[in-house]
């Protein structure tokens, strides 16, 4: 995909993600869960609904890494997905979509 | 070897099992550069999993799926063709042709050539909107045309029918699935099991329809309905044909290999065809009157024809393979193995059936009892591995072998992988004998699951092997004499009691000051929260200002509920409530439209607040004087009291004034996990103490204290620790039993088992507690004094607080409320609607 042609939309200034966890916007209709990935400087942004027993809830994750993969995990029954890829981290089927994000002036855009 | 004539081995068939052969190949002949491998792939991509092809209808790409990269192929000197379709074999010139013209030589041919779907001579087949369920072309034609439908039928009720129904209900049509026979997987489970399966899926919204012959497709065009022998009919969208496999031995058949009258290249025991020099393995190939249809028998195939090739010397023969299978279809486990119905042979059966849970179970064991032959299990196949080998390894039965089906006894898990014999095989994917496993984990030191599948492949099919590999590691580390330190993750190496005082000695106050001193990489789910419950038992300070390492329901000072709304429990010291609090919580439930209901622990829970609503809802709590009851954390919960002699006739002492003031001492105090206490007025014990963390009960003297009781998973009495006590000295000796506890225990683990592991058990624990026999009851008192002196509720303070009060919302960025919410009605009340 060209990064240009990217529709980025506003998302929320960086100050409504907390430091190493996420929060959840709505942007044209669908949740996304965007996480400030502080530890290392990074923002990652994904579905908001857990594939497993579909509650919204990603947002409300724990983040931090599994041999250097960043991953998130639900809070429902603590299945972990990869926030650069969207898998499954525990070798289940069933994954998560992953979405370009950015941050300029203080706010956070997300590609939906 | 190497200085032999080359060997120009072609694989027709680049599936599955094609990739495994030359896998296969490519190991057993290190070193040894004979071998030429060519392969053809009609497809246009490289081999992948089609075992886990419903995979790629929740989102798994073809990427995911792929075996091995073009890479990996060139990697090791095979030409991979794809999208190249072997035409013609020459047999007398030992060449092959393809449909673009090339001809290639060979010295051994390798026909991996598969299966197609069996599609049946139904009249109207050729109608838009019928697909088979067999490649990624296939899923990619059914997905595009699902986006205009909104009702599928699958045809086939066995294994591969109900992947594709899975698929269609991934896709979100309502799902229809028609099976020719009088019950589902015929061919592995007998009719109650497939009775009990049917129940489970149907209640996940497929509909089965059983002994239907389908006679006619209708529609013009495109596809609208099927018409049944019974005259009945069925209309839909599209139709997904998945009744079987038809051997791909059209391309044998031309060359004059002998195949059977319903197809399959027939081999003999080393694969062989009636051409010498032509080998056919997996679903193509007819063995002994049989078609294998599962991944793991072909996969053995190809093991076999590899080492034949590479040595001369005591090659292996393929000798049939055990059909036996474990699998979850769409969430339900099912499994069958052995010889799961005994048609032919003298049996005894076990059964266990319980409609409530949806679990079937029958094992078939020989009439003298002393060896299983086979089984069923549906709804529930944890067992599955054990009972599997024990039926290939003829281990004798113990003498309840219904104790391997039933929920054990003791609580002990009903075998150990330690009883099989070496040579019992663990993986039979990769066919991995138990020996090869545990001389890995010797030899090679390995310390975790991944290691062994890395180094000797096991678990790394099916995966259905990997608790019993966990089983063997700790069975070897035991047999070695190895401690098993357990620390907490990756990211800490250190027990939950070391990191415990490096924290405190230390003083560290926030979690990444811990990782940066203590641990390596970014942290995860599983130390944070033992982290934060450390920080919280030293500090005590305000868990809402760390809000993103707190588990699940500290996060949001509530219980996450199904739907993702909370429900509040505010504290009821020692179950004693005024009326207006209790209108209070009357006034809150209807305002905010909750579900009540009274725990066991003598309070009132809320359910169904959406994260939003917590600040005011506590705002509401906090002006009649409820405080947090702490029901989220791992902290003190309830004091369960009885009436005592203020009230009761038989009553001793004041049990609810004490419970009342236990209560209000200990509350915000955080543990490893969740801590209950009870007072009982008298000897009769209503409060049930003995089943508490710490529990009193009065005598006439005083007080006797219990402790590391527990109800839970595994009900466990309290132990009597100390009796008779004054009040004073009672609290004294709680305080020091909670914060010992709280110093030693492993993360998420309860007093109980707690005390369970303390070496020296009861006497132990009164040697420190009572007489102080490691000199540390001063600082516990001490440690526990400044939880007392440092409560602070932090509902109180959530509320009070705007910036920890702006944390309680669904979005950051609109005021809406999560839309997804849905409710129903339920005796008057709501509760979360059903996915």
């Amino acid at each position: 995909m060209n990064i240009h042609s990217l529709n980025w939309l506003k998302a929320a200034p960086v100050s409504a993600f907390p430091e190493n966890g996420g929060a959840c916007v709505m942007l044209n209709g669908q949740q996304i869960a965007i996480f400030n990935f502080a530890l290392t400087n990074k923002w990652y942004a994904t579905d908001n609904e857990c594939p497993h027993k579909h509650e919204m809830a990603l947002a409300r994750g724990m983040i931090g890494d599994t041999a250097g993969e960043p991953k998130v995990a639900c809070p429902f029954h603590k299945k972990t997905f990869s926030l650069e890829t969207g898998l499954n981290l525990q070798g289940e089927s069933y994954c998560i979509r992953t979405y370009p994000v950015k941050v300029e002036d203080g706010v956070v855009y997300v590609a939906v | 070897m190497s200085n032999q004539a080359p060997v120009r081995v072609v694989v027709v068939g680049n599936g599955m099992v094609g990739y495994k052969f030359c896998e296969k190949l490519v190991a057993k002949s290190k070193g040894d550069n004979r071998f030429h491998i060519t392969v053809f792939g009609e497809e246009p991509r490289p081999a992948y999993d089609r075992v886990h092809l419903s995979a790629y209808f929740s989102g798994a790409s073809v990427e995911d799926l792929t075996l091995a990269p073009a890479a990996w192929y060139s990697d090791n000197n095979i030409k991979l063709l794809t999208g190249e379709c072997v035409v013609k074999i020459d047999r007398a010139a030992q060449t092959i042709a393809t449909h673009s013209g090339l001809v290639v030589p060979y010295d051994t041919l390798v026909m991996a050539t598969g299966s197609a779907a069996f599609v049946p001579p139904v009249p109207g087949v050729e109608k838009d909107g019928v697909f088979v369920y067999r490649t990624i072309e296939d899923l990619d034609a059914m997905m595009s045309y699902a986006k205009t439908a909104t009702k599928a039928v699958v045809i086939g009720g066995g294994l591969l029918g109900l992947e594709a129904a899975k698929a269609t209900l991934d896709l979100g049509l309502e799902t229809h699935v028609v099976e020719f026979a009088s019950r589902l997987m015929p061919r592995q489970l007998d009719a109650a099991g497939a009775a009990m399966l049917k129940r489970k899926i149907e209640n996940l919204g497929i509909s089965i329809h059983l002994n239907k012959n389908t006679t006619h497709f209708t529609g013009n065009d495109a596809v609208t309905g099927l018409h049944f022998a019974d005259e009945s009919l069925l209309p839909t969208d599209m139709v997904v044909i998945s009744a079987g496999i038809k051997p791909r031995d059209e391309l044998a058949k031309e060359a004059g290999l002998a195949t059977g009258p319903r197809g399959g290249i027939v081999v003999n025991d080393s694969l062989q065809t009636s051409d010498a020099r032509i080998f056919a393995i997996g679903e193509c190939a007819l063995h002994n009157g049989m078609i294998y249809g599962l991944v793991a028998p072909g996969y053995d195939m190809a093991d076999v024809v590899a080492t034949n090739l590479v040595t001369a010397n005591a090659p292996p023969f393929f000798r049939g393979f055990d059909m036996s299978t474990k699998l979850k279809l769409i969430g339900v486990d099912v499994a069958s193995f052995g010889d799961p119905f005994c048609e032919k042979t003298e049996h005894d059966t076990i059964l266990v059936e319980d409609k409530l849970k949806g679990v079937y179970k029958r094992l078939n064991v020989s009439p003298d009892g002393k060896h299983l032959l086979g089984g069923v299990l549906v709804g529930e196949a944890e067992g599955y591995n054990m009972l599997l080998q024990t039926v290939k390894n003829k281990i004798v039965l113990p003498p309840n072998p219904e104790d391997l089906i039933l929920p054990a006894r003791t609580g002990e898990s009903a075998g150990s992988g330690m009883v099989l014999p070496d040579e019992a095989c663990i993986c039979s994917c990769e066919n991995i004998s138990k020996g090869d496993i545990c001389a890995a984990i010797e030899t090679q030191n390995l310390t975790d699951v991944a290691g062994v599948k890395r180094c000797t492949k096991a678990g790394t099919g099916c995966g259905g092997c990997v608790p019993m590999l966990n089983d063997l590691l700790t069975e070897t580390f035991k047999k070695q004499g190895k401690v098993v330190r357990k620390v907490l993750c990756e990211h800490f190496n250190y027990t939950r009691q070391e990191l415990f005082h490096l924290v405190k000695l230390a003083g560290h106050t926030t979690y990444n000051e811990v990782l940066k001193a203590n641990g390596t990489g970014c942290g995860c789910e599983v130390c944070k929260p033992v982290v934060a419950s450390i920080l919280a038992s030293i500090h005590n300070e305000i868990i809402a200002k760390q809000p993103v390492i707190q588990d699940t329901n500290d996060r949001f000072l509530a219980n996450i509920q199904r739907g993702g709304t909370y429900s509040v429990v505010p504290r009821v010291p020692g179950g004693e409530i005024t009326p207006d609090q209790l209108i209070r919580l009357g006034e809150v439930a209807k305002q905010y439209g909750l579900y009540c209901k009274i725990t066991g622990g003598q309070r009132v829970d809320l359910f169904g607040a959406q994260v939003h609503q917590l600040p005011p809802i506590w705002e509401a709590l906090l002006e009649v004087g409820f405080e947090s009851g702490h029901a989220y954390g791992k902290a003190l919960r309830t004091v369960k009291s009885c009436v005592g002699n203020t009230w009761c006739r038989f009553g001793v002492q004041d049990s609810v004034t004490f419970a009342v003031e236990i209560e209000n001492r200990y509350k915000g105090f955080r543990a490893p996990h969740k801590l209950k206490g009870g007072v009982s007025g008298c000897t009769r014990e209503c409060a049930e103490a003995q089943s508490k963390d710490f529990g009193i009960i009065a005598t006439d003297k005083g007080w006797n204290l219990y402790v590391c009781g527990n109800g839970g998973t595994k009900p466990k009495h309290a132990v009597l620790l100390a009796a008779d006590l004054d009040k004073e000295t009672c609290v004294k000796y709680i305080d020091r039993f909670l914060m010992f506890y709280t110093r030693t225990a492993e993360p998420l683990q309860r007093t109980a088992p707690w005390f369970e592991k303390l070496e020296g058990g009861i006497h132990y624990l009164r040697e420190v507690i009572i007489d102080d026999s490691l000199g540390i009851c001063a600082d516990l008192e001490r440690d526990m004094q400044h939880i007392v002196h440092t409560y602070q509720d932090e509902w109180r303070t959530v509320v009070e607080n705007p910036e920890l009060r702006a944390q309680f919302r669904h979005f950051v960025n609109a005021e809406a409320s999560d839309p997804s919410l849905e409710f129903v009605e339920m005796r008057g009340q709501k509760r979360p609607a059903d996915w």
